[in-house]
Order: structure tokens, then C-alpha cells, then sequence
């Protein structure tokens, strides 16, 4: 009797304190204004996708997206305040408003969409899941891997998507579940795995930098699953969701208009088409739609690139990854990368 | 004269409350709205605590409840007793979790308890080489983290044990590799399992209640039981070395292999510690008497020395139990899935954070208060009881 009424007491004198702090509209980019900062949640270290040199400087696919962002608000790619995050962390930091962008090879999955009170803003890489073993003969198909152990990263969708695959064809598997890539790949390498899986582009990047026998390893043809990876935001502030939405619709339509960080200067002051004038900043004011600048689009291409150059710099043939374009090539040259019209 | 002498109030009036009961009841009197106000104040933080996040979540959207738990779990758990597939709920991924968690820890607190014995008598001994040996091993392990000391076995495990298609084997039946052990196991489908399982029990149990002879009692039970499990079941399941290293069998892996090794050392020494400060701390006149009763040294240790040091021993022996289920924790590091690797991977499918930490929060919680209350059954059983 007198505990629940202590409780009650101090229930209702705690409803009187705390007020929920719901985020009016635009409050996440005022915010960012105030700091001068977009912070950006990134991966711990993910060769192509995000890492840090020596120095502490950032590089990588994903690292160029949290530049753009910089660039459409501020006009300085630079003004980004970098956090890593791993697997597990990564949507918590972006639910509890640590991060004000989550740019991190996220997949963009319907209950990711729906329960967690996020949103993608897009996706900037189309991956699938892939398996990468040692060389044997006769060994070509994810098919053949019955009665593999197989290991795998925590705390991402590589694990259900594993465990359907597998299910659904009748195979047996062991999975071997470590929550840092680091220690996977030891134990991959050392042969306590048949097989280590996630996306392709990890396998790739991790065939790349850590496996010096090269030639003794093949990545399996097939990818078992759709991986599209993208920028995510938290629900309830639009504009922001916009902003971020924008910024990447912006770099696969400069891609589509030929307009690159090298030539937009000479694009602004020359070009007749209205569609790039618009990307320069020259033609109507898009930016004022977004509370940005009317130069929001063209200080993205000119500081960061279009989607191509950021694609070629860190993943394709101008990296040492050498990554084909594939599916993540323009609709009009046999990928599905696609933009709504920016106009 | 002597009226007028004031009494030392410590005694008091003849027929009054002793003025030091009057003391000790004012001071409790004085403390109960203290004592209220904490308890007012701790209530306050925690419905305080507690509405911010319901509320915080509610603000975000974020499903909460455990509803979650009956839901399909749709991972893939690599060992343990509870039976599992990727199509079970989550609650029986958790219990499976909580299972693995007991798989690591029992055998490691068996272990370290004997490691502990038998360094702590170690570092008593008149040989000096002995106690030096003793004394370095205890260094040694005790001042590197555990962590540490866990991944270093797991990393020599893998590099040392041949690769899964170079197993050694012993026979075809056992087959040892940077995979694990595997070896033969009978086969014994549903009730004659439980049969032969409540036989097992019941032999042992039989075994304590011989008068006198308990020690000899349980060995011949488990020579009897040993029988049985090896010649009844009609069917052996065999390791085979497959396309993919070794399927069949029974199996240990290398990954629970390295934290049991890794948790039994540490905790093993820390135990050396406690058997040591408890043997030191019978006085040496026990030692001198049972000399002067022509006792040997091992006699006077096992029935003069170590009976009486339990008193010291049990209670930091308690804590270090609990602390070695704690530390298993440490098991994602190597990718053993005990129930924070489990916890954590549910975390990161379904995306309830308080949740899943509660549930994890909730099992060690349970086991730890479990082992609390055991031990303190032994611990009443060691104290010194006056007749």
C-alpha cells in the first residue's frame, strides 16, 4: 500500500517534469547549422566504404556521401564530424539522435523502414550477399556448400539471409557468428571456415587488402540476396529527409547530364541546357525548396563529384578495388541507378 | 553518600529501560524518515528513469514490448543441448543462449576450482621450485586481461591444430582439428535417451548415500554408467571426413575449447589466491599439533588444515564463481554463442535495444542469485558451528 502509493506519487510528479521532446520539422538542419557540423555516422573501418588514414582523415564511398551533405549545407565539404559505428550500434546511435545521418552500407529492409522510425533517404550501392572459399576443384556454387561452417559478421541481415538461403535448398551449415569483421576474417583465413560470407563488396574490399595468397580464393558467382545500401535518417523531420534524399538524387543526375566536378564551371557559364544549369546553380532556384542555397547543388559536384567520380575513386578503376560498375551502373547504360528528375 | 554519587548511565536506573536501549531506539527514530526519504528519492529516479525512455520511445516510434519473443528467430545458433533451428522463437534462441552460457561456465568453475586447489597447496609447499613455479604461473595469468588471454588461446588453437582437411584421427573415430574435436557418439533417439540419462542420475545419487565409502561409491557408478552409455545404444554416429572437413558425431568446438581454457586459467589462478590466503590463515599451532600427533603433512592438510580454512575460503570463493559466469561473456569475442552473442544479434534483428539488454541483464542476473544461494548453503555448512 504505501510503495504503490509512493509510485504514484512519483509517477504523476515525473509526468508533470518530463516533457517528450518531439522535433518540429527542420530542427535537425537547424541544429546542424548552429554546430557547423553534419555529423555522420560511418563505418569502423571498411576499406572502399569508409576509413581513416594516420592522420585521421576520412575516405570512401560512404565518407563521400557525408561530404556532399557537408557541401549542400554549409558549402564546405569538410564540416562533417565523423563518428564510427559498428553493426550493432549503428541504428541505436541514429534513433537517439547521436548521428544526424547514418551512411554506413546500411541495407534498407522493410522492418528496418517501418519499426525503427527511420527512413532511407535512397540507395547508393545496389550489394547482394556473396560467399568467398578457398579454391577447389569442382567447387563453383553456393549450391555445393552442404555441410559447410560458415562464418559470418554479427548484427547484420547476412545472418537471416544466410539461414533462408540455406533452408530453402535443404543444405546444412554450421555458422560461426563473430561480432568484429576482424575476428571473422582470422578465423576464415586460419581455416576454421569453409566459407566466410557478406556483401560482395566487403568480400571484394577484404580479398583486396587482407589476403596476400590472392589466388587461392574465389568469391561464388551467385549473390544470395538484394542488398541495397544507403543513407538512412531519422523519421519526423522532412526537410532533413529531403536534404539527404536530394543530395544523392542530385550526383546520379549530374552523372546522367555529364557533369562533373572538372567541367561544371565551364558548364555553368556556358551550357544551354536548362537541366544543367539547374545542377550549377546558374538556372532556377532549387535550393530554396530545401532551406539551402541556390549553389547547394553545385558546390556538391564541384567539392565531391558526381556519382561516377565518387564510384571510380574509391570502388571502380581508379581504386584499387577495380569494382565493375554492374548493377550499380545509369539505367541508361545497363544498371538500375535512376533519379527522379531534378526539376 | 553513596546515593548521591551519579550511577554510570551505561547501566541505568534499577527498573527502568537501560539508557543504552533509549539511545539505540532515539536513533532509530531519528533515522526512519531518512530512511524514507532514500527510498522516496530512489523510487522517484527510477519511475523517472523509466518514463523518459517509454516515453522517449513512444516520441520515435520504436515498437517495445517483449511480443517480440515468440516470434520466429530466423538465425542460426552453431551448438549447444537446446534443440534449435533458424524457424524457432526467440525465446528459445535466448534459452539457448542461457544453455551455452552454463556449457562454458560450469566446466570452467570445475576446473579453475581444481587448478585453484592444487596452486594454492603449491604455493605452501616446502619446495621451494614448486612454489616458485606456483607463483609465476599465478602471475603471470593474473596480470594479463582476460580478454587478451582468450583470444591468444583461440588464435593458437587455430594455428597450432591442423587444418579441417588435414585432421588427425585416431581409428576414424576421433578427429581433432583447428575445427574442434570430433568423436564418436552413440545414437539414441527420445525415450531410451531419457532412460539411460535417469539411470546415469540414479547411480550416482545411490552412490552418496553409502555410508563411509561415497568416493569409491562414485566411481563405481560412473564405471557402471560409463558401461552402459558405451555398450547398450546399438548405433554409433561416426565422424566423416567430408568434402566440407568432418560431419557426424559428437562434437566440441574449438571456439568453446578456447574459453573454457581461457576462463579456467584465469579464474584457476585467482582461485590459487583464495586457497592460499585460506590455508594461511589457520593458525600454525594446527599445523604444530597434528605434527605432535605423528600426522603426515598430507594427512594434517586434508583433514586438519583445508577443512578449517573453508570458513575463510567460501565467501571470496563465492564471488569468484560469479565472476567466472560474468566473464563468459567475454565468448563473442570468439565467436561462441553464449546469451550476450545471442542477446546481441536478436538486438540487431529486431532493433528492441532495452529489451534484449534486459533479457540478457535478466539470465545473469537469475544465475548468479541461484549460485548465491547455493553457496550460501555450503558457506552456512563450513562456518564454524560451536557445540
Amino acid at each position: 500500500m504505501k510503495i504503490s502509493t509512493m509510485l504514484m506519487l512519483g509517477a504523476s510528479a515525473l509526468c508533470a517534469m518530463a516533457s517528450a521532446g518531439t522535433a518540429h520539422a527542420g530542427a535537425t538542419l537547424d541544429a546542424i547549422t548552429k554546430n557547423g557540423l553534419v555529423t555522420c555516422g560511418v563505418h569502423t573501418g571498411n576499406p572502399g566504404f569508409a576509413t581513416a588514414d594516420s592522420a585521421g582523415n576520412w575516405a570512401g564511398f560512404d565518407v563521400d556521401y557525408c561530404r556532399a551533405l557537408a557541401a549542400a549545407v554549409f558549402g564546405d565539404a569538410s564540416k562533417v564530424k565523423y563518428v564510427p559505428t559498428s553493426g550493432q550500434t549503428r541504428l541505436t546511435a541514429l534513433q537517439s539522435g547521436e548521428i544526424d545521418v547514418l551512411a554506413r552500407n546500411t541495407t534498407w529492409t522493410f522492418t528496418r523502414d517501418t519499426s525503427l522510425n527511420l527512413l532511407w533517404a535512397g540507395v547508393n550501392f545496389y550489394d547482394g550477399q556473396a560467399f568467398i572459399t578457398v579454391k577447389k576443384p569442382g567447387l563453383e556454387s553456393v549450391k555445393q556448400l552442404d555441410g559447410a561452417t560458415v562464418c559470418v559478421d554479427s548484427g547484420s541481415t547476412t545472418e537471416k539471409n544466410l539461414a533462408d538461403y540455406f533452408k530453402a535448398r535443404g543444405l546444412k551449415y554450421t555458422a560461426v557468428v563473430f561480432d568484429q569483421p576482424e575476428a571473422s576474417h582470422q578465423a576464415f583465413l586460419n581455416g576454421r571456415c569453409n566459407v566466410y560470407t557478406n556483401d560482395f563488396t566487403s568480400l571484394a574490399s577484404f580479398l583486396t587488402t587482407e589476403v596476400t595468397d590472392k589466388e587461392g580464393y574465389q568469391i561464388l558467382p551467385e549473390l544470395i540476396s538484394k542488398e541495397p545500401l544507403g543513407p538512412a535518417v531519422r523519421r519526423g523531420d522532412d526537410d532533413w529527409f529531403a536534404i539527404a534524399r536530394w543530395t544523392l538524387n542530385v550526383m546520379i543526375e549530374a552523372e546522367e547530364d555529364g557533369v562533373t566536378s572538372e567541367n561544371i564551371d565551364s558548364l555553368k557559364a556556358s551550357s544551354d541546357d536548362p537541366a544543367v544549369l539547374r545542377i550549377t546553380g546558374a538556372g532556377d532556384d532549387l535550393g530554396k525548396f530545401l532551406g539551402l542555397d541556390q549553389n547547394w547543388s553545385y558546390n556538391v559536384i564541384k567539392q565531391v563529384g558526381n556519382y561516377g567520380e565518387v564510384f571510380d575513386r574509391n570502388l571502380g578503376s581508379k581504386s584499387s578495388f577495380n569494382l565493375a560498375r554492374g548493377r550499380n551502373a545509369l539505367w541508361s547504360e545497363g544498371g538500375i541507378l535512376y533519379a527522379p528528375p531534378l526539376r | 553518600m553513596m546515593s548521591d554519587v551519579e550511577m554510570p548511565s551505561i547501566v541505568g536506573t534499577a527498573g527502568a529501560v537501560p539508557a543504552f536501549k533509549r539511545q539505540r531506539t532515539a536513533y532509530r527514530a531519528r533515522s526512519v524518515p531518512l530512511q524514507v526519504l532514500v527510498v522516496v528519492l530512489t523510487v522517484l529516479f527510477a519511475g523517472w528513469i523509466i518514463h523518459n525512455a517509454a516515453n522517449n520511445l513512444a516520441a520515435r516510434h520504436i515498437a517495445s514490448g517483449f511480443g517480440f519473443l515468440t516470434d520466429a528467430a530466423g538465425f542460426a545458433i552453431s551448438e549447444g543441448f537446446v534443440p534449435y533451428d533458424a524457424q524457432s522463437s526467440y525465446l528459445v534462441a535466448f534459452a539457448a543462449g542461457a544453455a551455452n552460457t552454463l556449457r562454458a561456465a560450469v566446466p570452467a568453475i570445475i576446473v579453475a576450482s581444481l587448478i585453484g586447489l592444487t596452486l594454492g597447496v603449491a604455493q605452501i609447499s616446502r619446495h621451494a621450485l614448486l612454489r616458485l613455479i606456483a607463483k609465476s604461473v599465478v602471475d603471470l595469468l593474473r596480470n594479463i586481461p582476460l580478454l587478451v588471454q582468450l583470444l591468444v588461446w583461440y588464435i593458437a588453437l587455430l594455428e597450432f591444430l591442423p587444418r579441417v582437411d588435414s585432421a588427425y584421427s585416431w581409428a576414424g573415430v576421433i578427429y581433432l582439428s583447428n575445427g574442434g574435436l570430433a568423436f564418436a557418439a552413440p545414437v539414441l533417439d527420445g525415450p531410451h535417451r531419457i532412460g539411460l540419462v535417469v539411470a546415469t542420475i540414479a547411480l550416482f545419487v545411490g552412490a552418496l548415500f553409502v555410508p563411509r565409502h561415497r568416493l569409491k561409491a562414485s566411481a563405481a557408478a560412473a564405471a557402471v554408467s560409463a558401461a552402459i552409455w558405451l555398450f547398450i545404444p546399438s548405433q554409433w554416429d561416426v565422424p566423416q571426413a567430408g568434402f566440407f572437413g568432418i560431419s557426424g558425431g559428437a562434437s566440441i568446438s574449438v571456439e568453446w575449447l578456447s574459453l573454457v581454457a581461457a576462463l579456467s586459467l584465469y579464474s584457476g589462478v585467482y582461485c590459487a589466491e583464495i586457497v592460499r590466503a585460506g590455508l594461511m590463515a589457520v593458525r600454525r599451532g594446527q599445523w604444530e599439533a597434528a605434527h605432535a600427533l605423528n600426522l603426515t603433512r598430507g594427512q594434517t592438510l586434508r583433514k586438519i588444515i583445508i577443512p578449517q580454512s573453508l570458513r575463510v575460503i567460501v565467501p571470496p570463493y563465492t564471488s569468484l564463481v560469479m565472476n567466472t559466469l560474468k566473464n563468459s561473456s567475454l565468448a563473442v569475442a570468439v565467436g561462441y554463442p553464449d546469451i550476450v552473442s545471442i542477446g546481441t544479434t536478436s538486438l540487431n534483428q529486431t532493433g528492441q535495444a532495452i529489451e534484449c539488454i534486459a533479457v540478457i541483464a535478466a539470465v545473469y542476473l537469475s544465475l548468479n542469485i541461484i549460485t548465491a544461494s547455493i553457496m550460501g548453503v555450503i558457506n552456512r555448512r563450513a562456518q564454524l558451528r560451536e557445540r
